[in-house]
């Protein structure tokens, strides 16, 4: 049953918990750009939201192919929401092959805005129809909007002057006008966002606006199905303060410049362009005011390269990727580790192997980040759970990499990057500093110094006088840092690199309950961006009664101290991957208990239903 | 940075760890040279730093007393970089082989020669690899020998400085292991261009490629097998400089002429222009045996800006656009509301 049937009795105005919308067109349809407008009204109103954008790795892909179609997707709502939902409850079709491929998620009685200008015979054939579905039974069990978008934005936009090609580009826009007078939003925004993008082109501009206005009209005026009307969601109960709107890569770029202003360092990003991971590197070089180098280098092997030498001269480097990229970056990082200078590396995974699904969700690089390098190289991984999260865990990266001189992994993934969340903006003044202190100290100065709790070798950086020192990938000497061949030695230092990370477990917070009570019959474990869809899941388990726990791991590798003593706690456990099963392996392995796996790898995040279903089943609940 | 450099003299430049490479190495000619010119470029030793990548020669770091980073095989060029880009202050120097700078780390080395990041690179070319034991490299002669062509190597090799010319390289000079005499002066010259510099330096390998270069070294010999270059001087060579290169208009090539021979005067050779790049790729892919080979500064263009200059003065002019950094500000910037 759709959600937006839950109306009351006031004429015209129906109140609904919360709802799922998604835009689908031709990836040249402009649809990203509806949703993230959309999203910006919402947030304004007051709802609480997720998105989920789901674009093909083809730029243009041929107008009415089915594998171009670009789908963006929001789920918003007066109560807390982590994911993007499940079902869809108002879908947006710009053409047939848009039609086809989103319709089985469209829940029964939803909402089928349809462009119907755009149900040529050749679309139609394009996308695998053999006749219009607008004129079988086959939309029978939805409210359809038929509309002619394209005539109607043609006349919107007429007193501009555009040519057809460009006016016609204005269809996108007269459909959020649509969508926005269906759940009250504010056109203002868009109004305020459409004039800035096109301030070289006033026409163009006036046009998209006139167009949001048309749509926006349309529905106050035009005879719609009975059923359809204008939908309140109530605001969201959330924590005062201050809120935007980000995405995971921004969110993971700003925490990047947060932990280089902690740490007192400059930053040096070194980053080659591979999806989903180059809008790291774009939003950075736009804030060269502050104290960030930003290098395209020429691979990926030379931008985890130029990153350690940045490193080595004193700035903080950091390295960014997706899966394949980090691959390539792996002999730079063993380096780093024999070498002990810190390095930040964020993995954006996709899917995979080899190249895989660009533009889709995985989190299969964990055990690239953890065990992907030759020799006994091992170093901390972090993980993300959401798009705000990506903040804080990338000031916990830059933190590690500085006080242990280590190189750090900072999972990430292709949803959480480009998803968008409310986030209550944080202040940089809150945070802990963590200021390094390079070694200055001629007397009885050796690269091989350690701090005696960390373990971290000392940081002395070219430009120091009397400090001059040579370091290399060669094994060295556990006193002096000069090359040792020396069997014993070469233990040691291996015993040391290894002590080292371990030890990081004593600076890192112990591992809490997401959710729920520390003991029961099962417990969810998840890392990464699960964390949404498991969150959902395990508050309705519970609203249903049900003894399961919620837990999330930030911490891959070194894993908290009191992990196993919490999962002990626990008569089954559940572990949730968008892989083949990973990091219950490494539980199984660690902690030798038999927990099981729930995996999904079709480039999708988790329903939140999949994650309640497999709750039950483990719990037997019929 | 700019404080008074003390008086240093080679002695501050050698590290105290022992020398490892073979007994009569050219490598140890060429260290020595680098140590004795170190104090006269009046550079601070705290800001000189030596990167390097793996082979034979990329240990020359480690006797440097200098700082010094023994990195990867053939990414010396990326981490320099990154150094160079962090802190432009310090005064780096790239120390390469055949193998490492142009098979391995080819690739880097063509971005970092188009890019022209300020510092010195090194390549010293023996035409084999050496510390894997006598493989042939990307320089060596077709039909050369080795563990993994014992019938002779059937592929190509390059030509280090017309690989650093078509690489987009403002400097371009070549030199010799053991001539301290002009190594040292080419070296010099290489330090005080501002940008990438690159140095081809013959290297004897007495182990797997011994007297490769004898005819170029050879007093002998040499007259006739070496073109030493000096800007604005008339191309000669030969035993009192008797010979010399001329342009054949028709074939756009350069051709060996006797002065005095069909009325040939000085004025009919070439006469050398390091910013001429057309000569300067003519010049690059002189060898023996039909041509001698060129010694000294092929090429050196020094209106090109250095990447590292313009990485700061792009950094300098956003700043004066976006004003100082905020970052609290940063992250209220777009769409906010405050829910109260």
């Amino acid at each position: 049953m759709s959600a937006l049937e839950e109306t009351n009795n006031q004429v015209g105005v129906a109140e609904v918990a919360d709802v799922v919308v998604r835009f689908a067109g031709d990836s040249g349809d402009g649809m990203q750009l509806t949703g993230s407008n959309f999203t910006e009204a919402t947030a304004l109103y007051g709802n609480d939201l997720a998105t989920f954008p789901d674009f093909p790795a083809e730029i243009r892909a041929p107008a009415g192919a089915t594998f171009g179609v670009s789908a963006f997707q929001i789920y918003f709502g007066s109560q807390d929401v982590t994911t993007a939902g499940d079902d869809v409850d108002v879908l947006v079709v710009m053409n047939p092959a848009a039609l086809i491929t989103n319709i089985k998620d469209l829940v029964p009685g939803g909402v089928l805005v349809v462009d119907v200008d755009s149900f040529t015979d050749k679309n139609l054939t394009r996308a695998g129809y053999s006749g219009s579905p607008l004129e079988d039974d086959t939309l029978d069990a939805y409210r359809v909007i038929p509309v002619e978008i394209s005539k109607q934005v043609l006349e919107a936009v007429k007193p501009y002057g555009l040519s057809h090609k460009f006016a016609v580009r204005c269809k996108n826009m007269w459909t959020l006008g649509l969508v926005m007078w269906l759940f009250d939003r504010d056109r203002s925004v868009t109004i305020e966002n459409l004039k800035k993008k096109f301030a070289s082109k006033p026409e163009i501009a006036e046009a998209n606006i006139a167009a949001v206005n048309a749509g926006h009209a349309y529905g106050e005026t035009a005879e719609l199905p009975s059923g359809v009307e204008v939908y309140k969601v109530p605001k969201a109960d959330v924590a005062p303060g201050l809120y935007r709107n980000t995405t995971g890569t921004d969110a993971l770029a700003y925490g990047l410049l947060a932990g280089g202003q902690l740490a007192n360092l400059p930053i040096t990003f070194a980053s080659y362009p591979i999806t989903p991971a180059s809008s790291l590197l774009h939003t950075l070089a736009q804030q060269k005011h502050f104290d960030v180098v930003t290098f395209q280098a020429e691979d990926e092997i030379a931008a985890v390269c130029a990153a350690i030498g940045a490193s080595f001269a004193g700035s903080l480097g950091i390295t960014s990727s997706s899966g394949p990229g980090i691959s390539l970056k792996s002999e730079g990082i063993s380096l780093a580790a024999a070498t002990e200078l810190p390095l930040v590396v964020v993995n954006t995974q996709r899917g995979g192997p080899s190249t895989g699904l660009p533009t889709k969700t995985e989190q299969s690089d964990f055990n690239q980040a953890l065990f992907g390098r030759h020799a006994d190289t091992t170093l901390p991984v972090i993980s993300a759970s959401s798009s705000v999260d990506c903040f804080d865990v990338a000031v916990e990266a830059c933190r590690l990499a500085v006080q242990f001189m280590t190189p750090v992994m900072l999972l990430s993934d292709g949803y959480m990057a480009n998803a968008s969340e409310p986030w209550l903006v944080p202040d940089i003044n809150s945070y802990e500093p963590f200021h390094v202190d390079f070694e200055k100290e001629a007397d009885g100065f050796s690269p091989a110094k350690r701090n005696k709790e960390t373990l971290a070798r000392v940081w002395a950086k070219p430009g120091t006088p009397g400090l001059e020192h040579r370091i290399g990938g060669i094994e060295k000497d556990v006193k002096t840092g000069d090359i040792s061949y020396d069997p014993e030695n070469h233990q040691e230092m291996t015993n040391i690199r290894k002590k080292k990370i371990e030890g990081i477990s004593e600076f890192i917070p112990e591992q809490s309950m997401a959710m729920g009570p520390d003991k029961g019959k099962l417990v969810v474990v998840g890392w990464g961006s699960t964390y949404g869809s498991i969150h959902q899941a395990v508050k309705r388990c519970r609203q249903e009664k049900l003894d399961v726990s919620h837990i999330h791991v930030r911490y891959l590798n070194p894993l908290p101290g009191n992990l196993q003593d919490l999962l002990s706690g626990f008569e089954n456990v559940l572990i949730p991957e968008m892989n083949t099963g990973q990091f219950v392996n490494l539980i199984r392995s660690k902690f030798l208990i038999d927990a099981k796996s729930l995996s999904k790898v079709s480039g999708q995040p988790f329903k939140i239903r999949e994650i309640e279903f497999a709750i039950k089943s483990a719990l037997e609940v019929k | 940075m700019n404080a008074p450099v003390p008086e240093l003299t080679v002695k501050d430049f050698s590290s105290d760890q022992e020398v490892r490479w073979c007994p009569g190495c050219g490598d140890y000619a060429i260290l020595k040279t680098v140590q004795k010119m170190m104090p006269e470029l009046g550079v601070a030793k705290e800001n000189q730093v030596f990167v390097s990548g793996i082979g034979c020669s990329s240990r020359f770091p480690y006797y440097m007393n200098t700082y010094g980073f023994h990195t990867i095989h053939g990414r010396a060029p990326s981490f320099a970089t990154g150094i160079k880009i962090s802190n432009p202050d310090l005064d780096v120097w790239v120390v390469t082989g055949d193998g490492d700078g142009l098979s391995i780390g080819g690739n880097h080395m063509v971005h970092l020669l188009r890019r022209n990041v300020d510092l010195q690179l090194l390549l010293f070319n023996n035409e084999i690899y050496g510390l894997t034991k006598g493989q042939y490299s990307p320089t060596s002669k077709v039909g050369t020998t080795s563990p993994s062509t014992p019938h002779g190597s059937l592929d190509m090799p390059l030509k280090p400085c017309v690989f650093a010319l078509g690489s987009g390289a403002k400097f371009v000079a070549r030199s010799i292991d053991t001539e301290a005499k002009h190594l040292g002066p080419v070296l010099k010259r290489a330090h005080s261009f501002k940008g990438a510099s690159f140095v081809e330096i013959y290297q004897n390998c007495p182990v797997y490629n011994d007297g490769i270069f004898d005819q170029i070294k050879d007093k002998k010999t040499a007259a006739e097998t070496r073109l030493v270059l000096e800007n604005g001087r008339p191309l000669t060579f030969g035993v009192d400089g008797q010979k010399g290169l001329r342009l054949n208009a028709k074939t756009l090539a350069l051709e060996i002429v006797t002065l005095g021979e069909d009325g040939i005067t000085e004025d009919d050779l070439v006469v050398h222009d390091e910013t001429n790049k057309v000569l300067a790729q003519l010049l690059a892919n002189l060898k023996l045996p039909e041509y001698p080979e060129p010694i000294g500064v092929i090429y050196c263009d020094s209106d090109a800006p250095s990447y590292t200059g313009e990485v700061y003065n792009q950094r300098i002019v956003v700043r004066e656009d976006k004003g100082e950094p905020d970052l609290n500000a940063l992250l209220r910037t777009g769409h906010t509301w405050t829910v109260e």
